[in-house]
């Protein structure tokens, strides 16, 4: 059982988060996050999605898209022929145009980690594995951190954790941030993406200040949701943890990546995401080391408006196989 | 007071206290030989009101005015007005500058209450008013009449200070996640031009819709009879009214009101006068800061009288600025 | 936040200023993704709208109209004389005691609702010819000109039948006819500020639109043909200056609404000295734009943009003076700069295009010589890095730092894509800033703190004020100015003041 001790063995030595009381409403006088304003904020993602992608930008775009797709499948139904399935998929997302793809990464609950791993040998598709007892996080942080280190030595590349929304809403800043640092150590030489759950945070502030947590905690990634809870990615709420990002590199010069997850299915969102991207933090980020889509239903619907732009025909959705 | 018993030992006052000689030789040899029991009356130095002080030109001009019901009163018959000029109304317009936004910050309620003093300051100083109209020429019972209906103009304003908002201000239902609204504020400085007649009354009813909403004013008063005007900064001046709030010039509206029209710091204009030339001149010098002015011709007298005309909320909406403001509603 | 930390913090932001620039380059570029047009019409040549005819001019001249980002001629347009300004004023009186005045209000309501509902249905039309005419990009004249002209039309009808309401039940009658006069950086909408409540308060009008915008103006003027209203209740006299000049001083017109400079505005104020026409005016701005550290920065340099570029800053209520807390001072600074690199600047009706050309080779001078003075002065001057299309009038997005209160760039309006940047300590010293202009039309505030956004909104002497927002307009919203931005408000329940005659 975790206790308040182990927070301040695991912290990876940012002390300054630890100062104030700890526990409930704990203070912690180095994190001052920026105010968002939603409206503003809304407007600007809103502006945005009203740039028009057409032609050779449109077919760039949705290549693009899909090498910083994570393919994700996380259900209890899952199983090992349905990772092998969307391995094949993530390798070669079309048999037709063998110039797509491939996607960034799979992402898989840890039991498929070495399945995926061995579907996926020899290629550069990462298997990226949930951790820390995902999606609520309602575990002690001894399970989620064992949770991760099995899933790293499965064979994960990256790992997909969950804050402690509870923790983050009671205003304990210091155990979301400690478990998120032991967590970065207990991945050794996978990434870490932390996953927000932004629809469980009530407002682009509270998103905000995950945001920086996360980030001075060691997150490779930000991430904005599990896909189990509604509303998961929004464009603005990616704009919000797209801005921490760019604070972040003003600041320190590290560029941490973003993966908007759950709710992306179409080509068109997709476009609008690499636009948030590339007016925010630049073409340095257009890219799958920096920018990933967790999706499932995305891919085919990307394929669709490919093969239109290709033969200037309307696609129907049964000519792509469903993995 | 017996004011015919004191006629003579106040024209003697006056003469002397005003330093000018009269028309009439010999008032210092009457007093000379007043009997034992008669009392040397001390007449009054009728001085502009600026800053919430009683001063003079600063020209050193005057005009005279004469009485119109004769000797009454400590006064003479002829008494010397200051002739405001130019540098005055550049006084008094500072004066009600810096009085300005203090007055604006007070709470509605405080300027309210203010106005009622005044009210109040005039019911028990209407005996002098009305002895004053009368000098400046009107029967006992149009005095009376004027003076009483000064008093319950000054009642309505006071009444009326924590109600502009109310009146004049909205909820903008704005289409999309904002919410707008509109609220009244003061212009800053207004210059009002006094009608001649009703001297009291068409002083009240112009200068007071102004400083109702916050505003401070500087006024010409009538030309005809400034006398009154003099009591009544004096009435304003022990109404508990901050100083420079309403500063009250003696002078001509051929002299003065382009002068007012013209200073950049004054940011409206009410002009009562009755003669077009003068109006034309004074909007057209007003353009040079795009001041909000209003010129009008001379009503009837009776026509200041009537409550359903000459008060309201039009009057103090004269000189409002709106200012809308916007914000987001969000989280 | 300890001292130490936050020394630590600033510092290394302070670096990040001088080094760590975001890249915003070709990784992934936009296609060109131009409005189509071929199903616009514009006629070659527009006559007069006169008495609800189209009448060639008596001067028999005409003049052409050009795009500003091409320079291109679009049409030739009938410049009214003296003569051609009467007849529409004639036109108007008659249409004012024949028809309007005589007209039920709910009548007058619905022909004002249905000018609304054509201008919804050509929407996309007004607006492509909007942005050839005035070179404002298409998404602009889409998404905000020609909705909100049509959202005035809207509004506005309602009142027509409900005027007993509006003054508290004083009785109120129309003015009769009414000159209005619009400017050229938003063409349609401000024919629709000026005419809808003109017409929902009973009056006749005659418009006089831009001379280097003349067009949509034309296209209103059809469409209110197709609406069937009266002969002349509607004018439209095309022309410059002189043309404004013969409608300020024609004897038979009642009332004048100006929107357009200072300078204009006080010569139209002097001419109608002493005639009683009524008048009111709309006209220049320097608004300030204040930024609190406390702010949501992002934001605010959303705002900051949509403050000042927005319209290639042709926009009288523009927050050209960006005042901002010094602790901010360079992270904001730093942020506007990579957020002027995606702004793209070019063909107006592209979609993706954010700014557009300037609207006439005159203001183009105009805005050089005033950024040469800023560079003159001694501030330090930043452009976006933005090709200029060869042929048009094009300024590129910018900016100065280091301007002094009393630099010509800090006091004049540019009327262009130029903001001047300058910091304040303390809240006090903010809103004297702020206030140290002639101006007051509008102002921005920028803070996270409630409290703190209605004492400034108190203290500056504007007519709009925008907390954590800029440039919102909506017909239900007063808009006009304080001191020298002019007099009166359009829009609103305020706004019909501007039309009638309290009884």
């Amino acid at each position: 059982m975790s206790t308040e001790s182990d927070h301040a063995k695991t912290a990876n030595g940012t002390m300054e988060f630890r100062a104030g009381t700890p526990g409930r409403g704990g203070g912690i006088p180095l994190f001052a996050p920026p105010p968002v304003d939603q409206i503003a904020v809304e407007e600007r993602a809103a502006s945005l999605a009203k740039r028009s992608i057409k032609k050779a930008a449109k077919v760039a775009g949705l290549k693009l898209a899909i090498r910083m797709m994570d393919l994700t499948t996380l259900e209890g139904k899952d199983t090992a022929g349905k990772v092998r399935q969307l391995c094949r998929k993530a390798l070669t997302p079309l048999d037709s145009d063998p110039s797509l793809g491939p996607c960034a990464a799979i992402c898989v609950y840890p039991n498929f980690v070495a399945i995926a791993k061995e579907a996926l040998a020899g290629s550069t598709v990462k298997v990226a594995s949930v951790a820390t007892a995902f999606p609520s996080g309602q575990s002690p942080l001894s399970i989620k951190l064992d949770d991760t280190k099995r899933a790293v030595d499965f064979g994960a590349d990256e790992i997909d954790m969950v804050i402690d929304r509870g923790a983050m809403l009671a205003g304990d800043y210091a155990k979301v941030f400690d478990e998120i640092a032991a967590t970065k150590e207990a991945c050794r030489h996978a990434h870490l993406k932390v996953i927000l759950e932004t629809g469980e945070l009530g407002t682009y502030d509270v998103v905000r200040k995950a945001s920086d947590l996360a980030i001075a905690a060691g997150a490779d990634f930000i991430k904005t949701s599990t896909g189990k809870v509604q509303p998961a990615a929004t464009p603005p709420v990616t704009l919000v943890m797209l801005e921490a990002i760019r604070d972040h590199y003003y600041a320190t010069g590290r560029k941490i990546g973003m993966k908007p997850a759950g709710g992306v299915r179409t080509a068109k969102q997709s476009l609008h995401y690499l636009v948030l991207v590339k007016e925010t933090l630049g073409d340095a980020w257009l890219t799958p080391d920096l920018f990933r889509f967790g999706a499932s239903a995305l891919l085919n619907d990307v394929l669709m408006q490919l093969e239109k732009e290709r033969t200037g025909v309307y696609q129907a959705s049964e000519d792509f196989s469903k993995d | 007071m017996d004011e015919k018993k004191e006629t003579a030992v106040a024209e003697a006052s006056a003469a002397s206290t005003a330093g000018v000689s009269t028309k009439k030789g010999g008032p210092l040899a009457t007093a000379g030989s007043a009997s034992s029991k008669a009392r040397l009356r001390v007449a009054k130095a009728y001085k502009m009101y600026v800053g919430g002080a009683f001063v003079r030109s600063e020209s050193g001009r005057y005009f005279q005015v004469k009485s119109d019901a004769g000797q009454t009163g400590p006064d003479p018959e002829t008494v010397n007005v200051p002739r405001g000029s130019r540098k005055d109304v550049r006084d008094a317009v500072l004066s009600a500058k810096n009085a300005q936004e203090p007055w604006a910050a007070r709470t509605a309620y405080n300027r309210g209450q203010i106005l009622y003093r005044l009210a109040e300051v005039l019911e028990s100083r209407k005996d002098e008013l009305v002895m004053s109209l009368a000098r400046g020429g009107l029967s006992a019972d149009d005095a009376a009449r004027e003076a009483d209906a000064a008093v319950d103009r000054s009642v309505y304003y006071a009444g009326f200070a924590d109600k502009v908002s109310a009146l004049v201000a909205s909820h903008n239902p704005v289409s999309g996640p904002h919410f707008g609204f509109s609220v009244p504020e003061p212009l800053g400085v207004v210059c009002v031009v006094a009608p001649p007649r009703p001297a009291l009354l068409g002083l009240v009813s112009t200068v007071l819709p102004v400083i109702t909403s916050g505003n401070s004013c500087v006024v010409l008063a009538s030309d005809v009879d400034p006398r009154t005007a003099v009591v009544f900064a004096e009435c304003l001046a022990t109404s508990d009214l901050p100083g420079g709030v309403v500063n009250v010039l003696t002078g001509h509206p051929h002299e003065l009101a382009t002068q007012m029209a013209k200073h950049r710091e004054v940011f409206g204009m009410d002009v009562w006068v009755d003669d077009d030339k003068l109006a034309t001149d004074v909007e057209k010098a007003a353009a040079d800061n795009v001041k909000r002015v209003k010129t009008h011709g001379l009503p009837a007298v009776e026509a200041w009288l009537d409550e359903s005309g000459a008060q309201g909320i039009g009057w103090i909406e004269r000189f409002l600025e709106t200012k809308t403001i916007w914000h987001p509603v969000g989280l | 936040m300890s001292t130490q930390e936050l020394s630590r913090t600033k510092s290394a932001i302070d670096k990040s200023t001088a080094s760590l620039a975001l890249e915003f380059g070709h990784a992934w570029d936009y296609a060109p993704a131009p409005e189509a047009k071929d199903h616009v019409r514009i006629q070659p040549r527009y006559d007069l709208f006169v008495g609800g005819r189209w009448t060639a001019p008596k001067s028999g001249k005409y003049f052409l109209t050009t795009s500003p980002s091409t320079e291109e001629s679009l049409a030739e347009v009938a410049e009214a004389s003296a003569e051609d300004v009467d007849l529409a004023v004639k036109a108007a009186r008659t249409a004012y005691e024949k028809y309007w005045a005589k007209m039920r209000p709910a009548e007058r309501a619905k022909y004002i609702f249905r000018i609304a509902r054509a201008i919804q249905e050509k929407a996309r039309e007004l607006a492509i010819v909007e942005s050839m005419d005035g070179g404002k990009p298409i998404k602009e004249s889409r998404d905000v000109d020609i909705p909100l002209a049509a959202a005035h039309f809207f509004y506005h009808a309602g009142w027509a039948d409900k005027l007993d309401y509006a003054f508290h039940g004083r009785k109120v009658r129309p003015l009769g006819v009414a000159g209005q006069i619009i400017p050229w950086n938003f063409p349609l909408l401000m024919a629709a500020w000026k005419i809808a409540p003109a017409l929902a308060c009973g009056n006749t009008v005659v418009l006089k639109p831009a001379e280097t915008t003349p067009l949509t103006a034309l296209l209103l003027a059809h469409i209110i043909e197709e609406a069937e209203l009266p002969p002349g209740v509607v004018n439209i006299v095309t022309g410059a200056g002189p043309t404004g000049a013969a409608l300020v001083a024609h004897p038979d017109v009642n009332k004048i609404a100006f929107t357009g400079s200072t300078e204009v505005g006080k010569k139209i104020q002097k001419a109608i000295a002493g005639s009683r026409k009524r008048l009111t005016l709309e006209l220049g701005g320097k608004a300030a734009n204040v930024i609190f550290g406390d702010a949501p920065l992002d934001q605010a340099v959303e705002g900051i943009v949509n403050g000042i570029y927005f319209n290639q800053g042709h926009v009288c209520c523009a927050g050209s003076r960006l005042l901002v807390e010094e602790s901010v001072h360079d992270v904001v600074v730093k942020k506007l700069k990579d957020r002027l690199q995606n702004l793209r600047l070019g063909d107006p009706l592209d979609k993706n295009t954010d700014v557009g050309a300037i609207n006439s080779k005159m203001q183009l001078e105009k805005i050089k010589e005033l950024v040469a003075a800023g560079e003159h002065e001694g501030a330090t001057r930043y452009s976006a890095p933005c090709a200029l299309p060869d042929k048009g009038y094009w300024f590129p997005p910018t900016f100065f730092t280091g301007a002094a209160q009393a630099s010509r760039i800090a006091r004049e309006e540019i009327f262009g894509p130029v903001l001047t940047v300058m910091t304040f300590r303390t809240p006090d010293e903010a809103v004297e800033k702020a206030n140290n202009t002639m101006y007051g039309l509008s102002a921005g505030i920028w803070t996270d703190k409630g409290a703190k956004i209605f004492w400034m909104a108190g203290k500056l002497k504007a007519g709009v004020i925008w907390g954590n927002t800029y440039n919102k307009f909506d017909p239900t919203s007063p808009f006009g100015g304080y001191k020298e931005s002019g007099f009166g408000r359009e829009g609103g329940r305020h706004g019909l003041s501007a039309y009638v005659e309290v009884v």
